[in-house]
């Protein structure tokens, strides 16, 4: 590939700031690659931004707090995209959990359905 | 059923259609079985890094409010202004049991980080030890997307892979074989009869035979006998 592709994310205020000084932060005159969410931001808010992330082909990974994640699950749950990939990550407040992350349930229901 | 005509040359055809589906069954389900293979192990990747990954930011999150502590309300400075991403991922095709894979590979653009000025704030080296546990964290990140990418993917293949080799073996070899038996009944019925097509044609071509040879011995009787006559 002779572009690569960016890394979104979507979380809080540390978490965001902490990508950003490891590099993934990407600013033009249109638009972001990141969300910061505070107590203000609404839940359509993040919707659309995650909407418009996913609408975007130069975004690879999106990343997003786990909490954040479950308040659009329902958006989450019909989100079926290879690329960007939407992956649930930990917040200070909120440590990992995997009975939430979708994927782990599926990994989780493959392994112990077993066969 | 009825739409095939139960003719030997039918039967061979048939037998053949059946020989065919049967070894795409057999290949169809070897290649489920590979994939079932390769999809448990990714599972099994997937648990132990997103494991592995909340541990790191634990780690991450706690420099995080070391950094806070020392170097004061730093953030917004970090999300305000231009910015150039120095990290992009680059998106590969990776082939898998034949099936082809997504995969991440993190890589550097080269793009100068342009808040230096940050470490001049106190508690500079506190954010640069932030800058670099989220660099690991990202990484391991990166690597987990892959890894899910490469699950889901998989899911679906292997999902197609086992909706053929049922098709196969529910629907498309039974009713073969269903088309198989038909002829093979009706051909032992019109034997047994000595109705069958073959059979019948046989005896037209006879009784045709039979008919002009004892033509043919009365006009040559006829002229014959006039021959002498004249």
């Amino acid at each position: 590939m002779e572009v690569g592709k960016l890394v979104a994310i979507i979380g809080d205020e540390d978490t965001v700031t902490g990508f950003l000084l490891a590099g993934v932060g990407h600013r033009t005159a249109k638009d972001t690659n990141f969300l910061i969410v505070k107590q203000d931001t609404t839940l359509q808010q993040i919707e659309d931004a995650f909407h418009a992330l996913t609408l975007r082909d130069d975004i690879g990974i999106i990343l997003i707090n786990q909490h954040v994640a479950n308040n659009i699950r329902h958006v989450l749950k019909d989100y079926n995209q290879t690329i960007p990939t939407v992956l649930e990550i930990p917040s200070k407040e909120h440590p990992y959990d995997p009975e939430q992350d979708y994927i782990m349930q599926r990994v989780n229901m493959f392994l112990g359905g077993g066969a | 059923m009825a739409d095939v005509p139960p003719t030997r040359m039918n039967d061979q055809i048939f037998k053949g259609k059946k020989k065919a589906a049967e070894v795409g069954h057999k290949l169809l389900k070897k290649k489920a079985d590979a994939l079932k293979v390769k999809f448990r192990d990714y599972a099994k990747a997937i648990a132990e890094t997103k494991s592995s990954m909340s541990t790191d930011a634990a780690s991450a999150f706690f420099s995080m409010t070391q950094a806070e502590y020392a170097a004061g309300n730093f953030k917004q400075k970090v999300a305000e202004g231009s910015m150039t991403a120095r990290v992009r991922v680059g998106a590969g095709i990776d082939n898998v049991a034949g099936v082809k894979l997504p995969v991440f590979k993190i890589y550097e653009t080269g793009v100068q980080a342009d808040n230096q000025s940050l470490g001049l704030v106190g508690g500079g080296k506190k954010i640069v030890a932030v800058r670099e546990k989220f660099t690991v964290l990202l990484e391991m990140l990166i690597k987990l997307a892959s890894l899910q990418t490469s699950f889901v993917t998989l899911d679906e293949a292997l999902k197609v892979t086992n909706r053929r080799v049922n098709a196969l073996e529910n629907v498309t070899i039974p009713k073969i074989q269903g088309i198989l038996d038909y002829i093979a009944r009706e051909l032992d019925e019109s034997e047994r009869e000595g109705t069958s097509p073959f059979s019948s044609f046989v005896s037209l071509l006879f009784y045709c035979f039979l008919m002009s040879s004892r033509l043919f011995q009365c006009v040559f009787r006829f002229h014959s006998s006039k021959a002498c006559a004249g």
